[in-house]
């Protein structure tokens, strides 16, 4: 455990809030490039997404779409972006990457979401006269919405672990004092590092759970206190 | 009045739903479609406010082909009450039963204040009014819908086997209830069921279907009863066994009727006495 | 293309080290899921803890585990054993909760059938609990094994070889051809692996070739019985 108290005392060091990779500077890249591809996928991906689930089509390519990103290494396919953009344009080549890592999560979330909403109660918003836009905005988004969330945090978690290995192609980052500490072997940095890391990650994901949690509307929140309350009877 | 003019529907599988259909179902009366599943009843309800196009053949409302019509406001007009209530599950109570109104562009307060006036009519407490649908019972979610479906004063109230998923004790009080709606209301209720004995209870005119919406007899509850236009109606309707094949058997006290099973259904009084 | 040609040898021996540090993770993961799945699904208090710490775990970014458990449990970060201990952690996180899920979706009502026809607990698991519940737990299986085989990629960054090598190589060499031959290597062989998973589930699952469609004909066809 001595190697943890190393590790908080170089984390804790005045050092660390100066010079080009400050922790402060290092945090602020990782979220900035993590805040930036989730939003770019998302305009891509969320859109997409919510028309399968409405329509109904398009739907195989989505699932072979997600199942198939899976089996790409994300750690491979940056490095392979960053070769063929040229080692000039590392946060180009990095961006596309986090994107399209975070297309299939956000992509699944939002047609899950539609796809999971009760076909009857669809069925009676159209029923009552509900445009196809009302139906889609006023029942099927918002009953969406928590699986919605649900992809969201995948894909963010996603792309704040593949900005950590970012670190490599000397894209910056909290990844930056682990992947630069390994080879000098300074344990206390590469622990440090990994330390921040696992925060920020379980932070983040804390954060979304409680979102996704908000998401659901009251209607289908089930607690017992509902349960205990809902029997009065019929007036007549 | 509504009316059916040689209406079919054919699936894209194949299936054909309904085949040849023709009937009139007059104004301010409670028409029952009854049959079994699959047999194309429902389909037949969904051509009214054309949540299904049919195939071929015209579907009136007062003269006027509804295909003619916008689909969006045909829907707003007409009443629409489902199995298993179809509520909006994130909307509040009151907020499903302004749902039409706040589509058509009520106020909001105005809205709110007619949709407190029907939970009144079908016998809801205003208590209820700002619980969601997963807080009510069955019974109590199907009278919402009811509400529902009477929210923008339509002329015509269609039913698709709304009472089916609640139990029988449930299900009579509510179609007491819906009895007493539409003697003050007259609607033209369109009613959906596989249950006969719900259709002679609520029915004015009750159309005996068979697969493909082939229909068998139609008629008021006590034309088919007493006059049964086949084998299959009669079995149907169960004329020949149960409840409804009664003997008179003499007692001390008078003559009562029995049905099948022995068990005394009421007393025979003399017409007038 | 040329440099693919000139090193078969090399991408063949790297994808062998691959694969076995990957089956291990695997095999390890599933025998320790098993039973804390199993755990989870019957006591309704520990599902809880468990569920979320294996999630929490899970979410951990794998650069960040691959230095915290070594430091945590006193072994060597640069080694392979660092590499197979991450990626069977991630693997449990991940078939823990399809094994509840799994043995959740199994009918109350054909367990009742079992218990009552007279099958011990211990042996009702093994013949009707677990091959019911095997549909969800192979689903979870797949995207166990997939996600692992990608994912051992970064055993690169703390020093481990396998195919993540070439990603290294390549980039320092600047050779495209080597870093593209590098994932098209880790997907062929994950979805290889997934392939073999799905068939084998099939030969040992025969009931579930058929339920799709039968269930589907089921729901839709109602026999005309209420008249």
């Amino acid at each position: 455990m001595n190697l943890f108290a190393q590790a908080f005392a170089w984390l804790f060091a005045p050092e660390r809030m100066e010079g080009t990779y400050a922790l402060p500077t290092l945090l602020g890249q990782h979220l900035l490039y993590t805040v930036i591809s989730v939003l770019i996928a998302a305009a891509i991906a969320v859109p997409a997404g919510w028309a399968i689930g409405h329509t109904g089509r398009g739907r195989e390519v989505a699932v072979g779409i997600s199942g198939a990103a899976r089996a790409v290494p994300s750690f491979g396919l940056m490095v392979l972006l960053v070769l063929v953009l040229g080692v000039l344009r590392i946060p180009e080549a990095a961006v596309v990457t986090f994107v399209l890592l975070a297309i299939p999560s956000l992509l699944a979330g939002a047609y899950t979401g539609i796809e999971a909403v009760d076909r009857h109660v669809i069925d009676a918003a159209r029923a009552m006269g509900m445009t196809e836009w009302q139906v889609f905005w006023k029942v099927e988004m918002r009953l969406g919405l928590p699986l919605l969330v649900g992809g969201i945090r995948a894909a963010t978690l996603q792309v704040i672990a593949t900005v950590t290995i970012a670190a490599y192609v000397n894209l910056g980052g909290l990844g930056w004092p682990i992947i630069q500490g390994i080879p000098l072997r300074r344990f206390e940095q590469v622990l440090g590092g990994a330390i921040l890391v696992a925060l920020l990650a379980l932070l983040v994901d804390l954060l979304l759970a409680l979102a996704q949690r908000m998401a659901v509307p009251t209607g289908l929140r089930t607690s017992s206190r509902d349960r205990s309350t809902a029997s009065v009877p019929a007036s007549s | 009045m509504i009316e059916f003019r040689s209406v079919a529907k054919r699936f894209p599988d194949g299936t054909v739903a309904v085949d040849d259909f023709s009937l009139v179902l007059p104004s301010r009366q409670t028409t029952v479609f009854v049959g079994s599943s699959g047999c194309g009843k429902t389909t037949l309800l969904r051509m009214i406010n054309r949540m299904v196009e049919p195939s071929s053949g015209e579907v009136e409302i007062d003269g006027e082909s509804v295909l003619g019509k916008d689909p969006v406001a045909l829907r707003r007009s007409i009443g629409y009450v489902m199995q298993n209530s179809g509520l909006m599950p994130h909307f509040t109570v009151i907020d499903n039963v302004a749902t039409v109104l706040r589509l058509v562009g009520v106020q909001k307060r105005a809205a709110h204040e007619r949709a407190r006036e029907l939970l009144e009519v079908v016998g809801l407490d205003l208590a209820l009014a700002d619980r969601y649908p997963s807080q009510l019972s069955g019974g109590q979610q199907q009278r919402v819908g009811v509400a529902r479906g009477l929210a923008a004063d339509p002329n015509i109230l269609l039913m698709d086997e709304p009472f089916g998923a609640v139990d029988p004790i449930v299900r009579a009080d509510l179609q007491q209830e819906l009895i007493r709606l539409q003697r003050d209301l007259d609607k033209t209720v369109v009613f959906v069921t596989h249950d006969i004995d719900e259709a002679f209870l609520l029915g004015d005119q009750v159309v005996i279907l068979d697969k493909g919406a082939r229909v068998i007899q139609v008629g008021s509850p006590s034309e088919i009863i007493d006059n049964p236009a086949d084998e299959f109606v009669s079995a149907f309707i169960g004329v020949e066994r149960g409840r409804r094949a009664l003997r008179i058997k003499e007692t001390p006290h008078g003559r009562v009727l029995v049905d099948s099973e022995g068990r005394t259904q009421g007393a025979l009084v003399e017409d007038g006495g | 293309m040329s440099w693919v040609l000139d090193n078969v040898d090399l991408i063949l021996q790297l994808a062998v080290v691959h694969l076995r540090q990957c089956v291990i993770a695997i095999l390890l993961g599933s025998l320790i899921a098993l039973p804390l799945g199993w755990v989870a699904w019957r006591y309704r208090l520990v599902r809880g803890p468990v569920i979320v710490l294996t999630g929490l775990l899970y979410t951990i970014p794998s650069l960040a585990l691959l230095i915290l458990m070594p430091a945590v449990l006193g072994y060597s970060a640069i080694s392979e054993t660092n590499l197979v201990v991450a990626l069977t952690i991630y693997a449990v996180a991940i078939l823990v909760r399809s094994v509840a899920d799994g043995l959740d979706s199994v009918d109350a009502a054909v367990r009742q059938a079992a218990t009552a026809m007279g099958y011990g607990g211990f042996r009702r698991f093994w013949t009707v609990d677990l091959p019911l519940a095997g549909p969800v737990i192979l689903a979870g299986l797949r995207v166990a094994a997939v996600s692992t085989i990608s994912l051992a990629t970064v055993g690169i960054l703390i020093g481990v070889t396998n195919l993540g090598y070439l990603f290294e190589n390549g980039l320092q060499r600047r050779i495209v051809a080597e870093v593209l031959a590098g994932v098209l290597a880790v997907v062929v062989i994950a979805l290889v692996i997934d392939l073999l998973l799905m068939l084998a589930g099939r030969a040992i699952m025969p009931w579930t070739r058929a339920s799709t469609n039968a269930t589907a004909r089921r729901v839709r066809l109602p026999v005309r019985a209420a008249a």
